[in-house]
């Protein structure tokens, strides 16, 4: 098969797996998971061997050299919209993380929906499976293909437009993966539920989404296509420099800055920067592999990769060191505040879950605050190191969620077994018991880190795993990927002599280091501090094999972008990264120059937050608060409410706009205005109608109407006499007529 | 030279006879022959204008054969329909021929 039919076959398996679950084997279990695993397996293998294919070519992705390939799809007056494939070095990058990815999203997700244990008749449709098998298991795996239909699309799009489109698409399954546990509901009545949660995160990311529709409009509109490669190589990128030098309506911005504003807007959303990340932590509410592994690895990723892929664009006039523009200055001050904003928040959770989800907005800042500052490969590398670390946290945090809940049920149903021992001498009902140990489990919560403690020998591998991810995430020397994407975006900011944002990414990389290793000790070391977590059990291999082959890559993934310079390590392996995703721009980005400064300052946050993380909490007992908490006092309390953002929105938008709707424009607008108007149209119609038919219509129209008939009535009656069915009769009548006639003929024309 | 107004006198003697005929016979094929008599006493009133009036042109023969013709068919249709009746009906009384009434 040539490179581009490959190409454009590789988001289709997903789709029509989804399609098929949907349509047919819903009822199914085994062959729906089997169909949504065949799927993502022929992406993934295509997306591999094109992989594959374009590492052997030499200066990938420099002039014309990429697959690309497309077709007219969307006619628009004269002009027509292609739909098209792309696949440059950084396409490539994606589709091989994307792909593997979502792939053990696939496979994890098997084990975490309790394939093969048989149906609770106690589970609701909607509602988590307690120990049996996920009662919407095939839905489940329909949403998962569309989501990979979705990311793998955004991926391979050639033109904004289809990336806008898988970007959508993504945002629809992110919607109903949030709100995949519909029916779940909490006795806090403050505590979001997954279906609040879904709509919260569709109507945040829509503000971005809506932002970005305009810029792409905006686009378009200037440029008269959309297409990446026309507008950023085309003729040496003079698409974009012509928008560079044009004045858009807002003064000192000129179209490229305005246009890059408003599709990062889109990234703010997506990605869930500040302002807009309110609603990444409550999308944790999902089922733990996808929503968590979607919100942290792949779809969160989207926004980042659109503004990497658009970097042309935003950094429109721009040479390396110069002055950064009004995009850039954005994405800097946003993405850095947001890294180190996320970063104090994930120190004072306590939900294993909420951790990783600030973190993942965190590291998201980073990207963002590196491709702020120009440091462009540095972005796209932490991309891909951060999807595979972040994706293997996830799934652990998934595995050890499981396990806590499995020692839960052990311990529930021990406690239900006494119970009933010790009732068995009176009547005794099963149900109540049953009742009773599924209440109990439900106020327990199993993600809460504090409920745990000492898992370290109880699941092993997820604590390996886990090891590695999270030495991973906060940096850990020389070994990680986390290592060397993040020092390479510190120094990055160190060499553009950004020093603020540099200053603060170090600081949230410090912080990084030590909520990481809270984490890791809260969860795994010291002594377990529930009976729960005494019972809890590693998962079966569906779960931890994707764990297994995700720490294989937080590791090496690294690797392949150390740079050139780096002291002793630096030359052993080729920065292939760097010249490999460089070629994706127009010029080649200059090497990483090596810097002792970042280095070192990288060196010591790392260290420093895992040796403070690990000394403050490797031994917590159990019932013990938060060491924290007394340290920082207030502060910690506005930490653990994650600054009040939620309540500060709710002041600010939700509670105007529930005033609006259901106050203004319900209650007073429409039922008061506009159904008064309307009913009072109705009454004085039906009051017109009335008087209409009472006085005209009845007297006048029918009363001649029936007059008419009625006179002919009664004429016909009068003169039906004379119709005696007699011929001579008639010629009598006939005759005096005539004669009458004749007369009357005779006088009158005398 | 027997002037015009005598085949008036005749035409229209003729044609109140038939019309009598008409009027107040019960038979009906004695109606039909008084229709036959008022028919001839036009075609008389025909000739004697055309014969008085334009002997140049043969129109007034012309109408003449017109209502022999006429004559004819008529009294063919009549007698036809008469006997129809007769069959049916077992009569010929124009009296009892009501079926048209109301």
């Amino acid at each position: 098969m040539t490179p581009d039919l490959l190409t454009w076959l590789i988001p289709v398996p997903p789709l029509l797996a989804f399609f098929l679950i949907v349509l047919f084997t819903n009822k199914d279990k085994v062959l729906s998971h089997t169909i949504a695993l065949v799927g993502i397996g022929l992406s993934w293998i295509w997306s591999l061997s094109i992989f594959l294919r374009v590492l052997g070519v030499e200066h990938f992705g420099e002039e014309e050299n990429v697959i690309a390939s497309s077709i007219p799809w969307l006619p628009v007056g004269a002009e027509s919209l292609p739909m098209g494939v792309l696949v440059d070095p950084l396409t490539a990058v994606m589709l091989f993380f994307v792909s593997l990815a979502c792939l053990m999203i696939f496979i994890y997700s098997v084990g975490y929906s309790n394939f093969g244990k048989p149906l609770d008749p106690h589970d609701q449709p909607g509602q988590p499976p307690h120990n049996g098998i996920e009662p919407l298991y095939s839905r489940f795996f329909a949403f998962l293909s569309l989501f990979a239909f979705g990311m793998l699309t955004l991926v391979v799009a050639d033109n904004v437009l289809l990336m806008f489109i898988g970007w959508e698409i993504m945002g629809l399954c992110s919607y109903l993966l949030i709100g995949f546990w519909y029916a779940r509901d909490y006795p806090d009545p403050k505590q979001i539920t997954p279906r609040r949660a879904a709509v919260k995160a569709f109507m945040t990311t829509r503000v971005g989404d809506v932002l970005m529709l305009l810029g792409i409009v905006y686009l378009y509109f200037q440029t008269g296509t959309l297409s990446f490669r026309e507008i950023m190589h085309a003729n040496g990128g003079q698409a974009v420099s012509m928008l560079a030098g044009l004045d858009s309506f807002i003064p000192g911005l000129s179209v490229a800055g305005l246009i890059g504003l408003l599709l990062f807007a889109g990234t703010v959303g997506k990605s869930a920067q500040f302002p807009l990340h309110v609603w990444l932590p409550d999308a944790m509410e999902g089922p733990t592999p996808v929503s968590a592994m979607i919100h942290a690895a792949t779809m969160v990723s989207a926004g980042v990769y659109a503004m990497v892929r658009l970097f042309p664009l935003l950094s429109a006039g721009w040479h390396h060191g110069g002055p950064l523009t009004p995009p850039m200055m954005a994405m800097a001050a946003i993405g850095a505040f947001t890294a180190l904003f996320a970063a104090t928040i994930a120190v004072a959770q306590n939900d294993v879950k909420k951790v990783l989800a600030y973190s993942t907005i965190s590291q998201l800042g980073y990207m963002i605050a590196a491709l702020g500052i120009g440091a462009y490969i540095a972005a796209a590398f932490h991309l891909v190191t951060h999807a595979f670390f972040k994706a293997l946290l996830f799934l652990g945090s998934g595995s050890v969620i499981h396990g806590v809940e499995h020692g839960q049920h052990h311990v529930a149903h021990e406690a239900s077994h006494s119970a009933k021992h010790e009732a068995s001498a009176e009547a005794h009902d099963p149900s109540h018991n049953q009742q009773s140990a599924i209440s109990n489990q439900q106020s327990f919560d199993p993600q809460n880190m504090l409920n745990m403690g000492g898992l370290r020998q109880k699941m092993p591998v997820t604590f390996w795993t886990f090891l590695i991810g999270g030495l991973a995430l906060s940096g850990f020397p020389l070994i990680t990927a986390g290592f060397w994407s993040k020092d390479a975006i510190l120094g990055g900011a160190w060499e553009g002599e950004h020093f603020i944002v540099f200053a603060v990414l170090a600081v949230a990389a410090f912080l990084t280091a030590f909520y990481t290793m809270r984490q890791i000790s809260l969860t795994f070391l010291g002594q377990p501090r529930t009976q729960a977590a005494e019972h809890a059990k590693e998962n079966v291999w569906t779960m931890t094999l994707p764990l297994v082959i995700l720490s294989f890559f937080a590791v090496t993934a690294g690797w392949v972008g150390i740079p050139e310079d780096f002291p002793v390590l630096g030359g052993l392996l080729p920065n292939w990264f760097h010249e490999f995703v460089g070629g994706t721009l127009l010029e080649h980005p200059p090497a990483e120059v090596f810097n002792l400064i970042p280095l070192a300052t990288s060196l010591v946050v790392a260290l420093g937050g895992l040796a403070l993380g690990w000394l403050v909490y490797r031994n917590i007992p159990a019932g013990a608060e938060d060491p924290l908490q007394r340290a920082l006092g207030p502060i910690h309390t506005l930490l653990k409410n994650k600054y009040y953002f939620d309540e500060l929105y709710d002041f600010i938008f939700v509670r105007p706009v529930r005033w609006l709707s259901e106050v203004f424009v319900s209650a007073w607008m429409d039922k008061g205005l506009i159904d008064g108007l309307l009913h009072w149209i109705g009454r004085t119609s039906m009051r017109l109608g009335d008087a209409f038919r009472n006085y005209f219509d009845a007297p006048i129209i029918n009363g001649a109407g029936d007059l008419v008939g009625e006179g002919v009535k009664r004429f016909g009656n009068s003169f039906r006499v004379i119709q005696t069915g007699k011929v001579q009769y008639y010629l009598l009548i006939t005759m005096v007529a005539v004669i009458a006639l004749g007369g009357v003929f005779l006088i009158f024309t005398r | 030279m027997i002037p015009l107004s005598w085949y008036l006198t005749l035409a229209a003697a003729l044609f109140c006879i038939g019309l009598y005929g008409v009027l107040a016979r019960k038979n009906a094929v004695a109606i039909l022959m008084g229709i036959e008599l008022m028919l001839n006493a036009v075609n008389i009133n025909l000739v004697a204008f055309w014969h008085y009036l334009t002997p140049t042109t043969v129109s007034g023969q012309m109408f003449a054969i017109i209502v022999f013709v006429v004559a004819a068919s008529e009294a063919a249709v009549g007698l036809a329909l008469i006997i129809s009746i007769y069959r049916r009906r077992n009569t010929v009384v124009a009296e009892e021929i009501d079926l048209m009434k109301w």
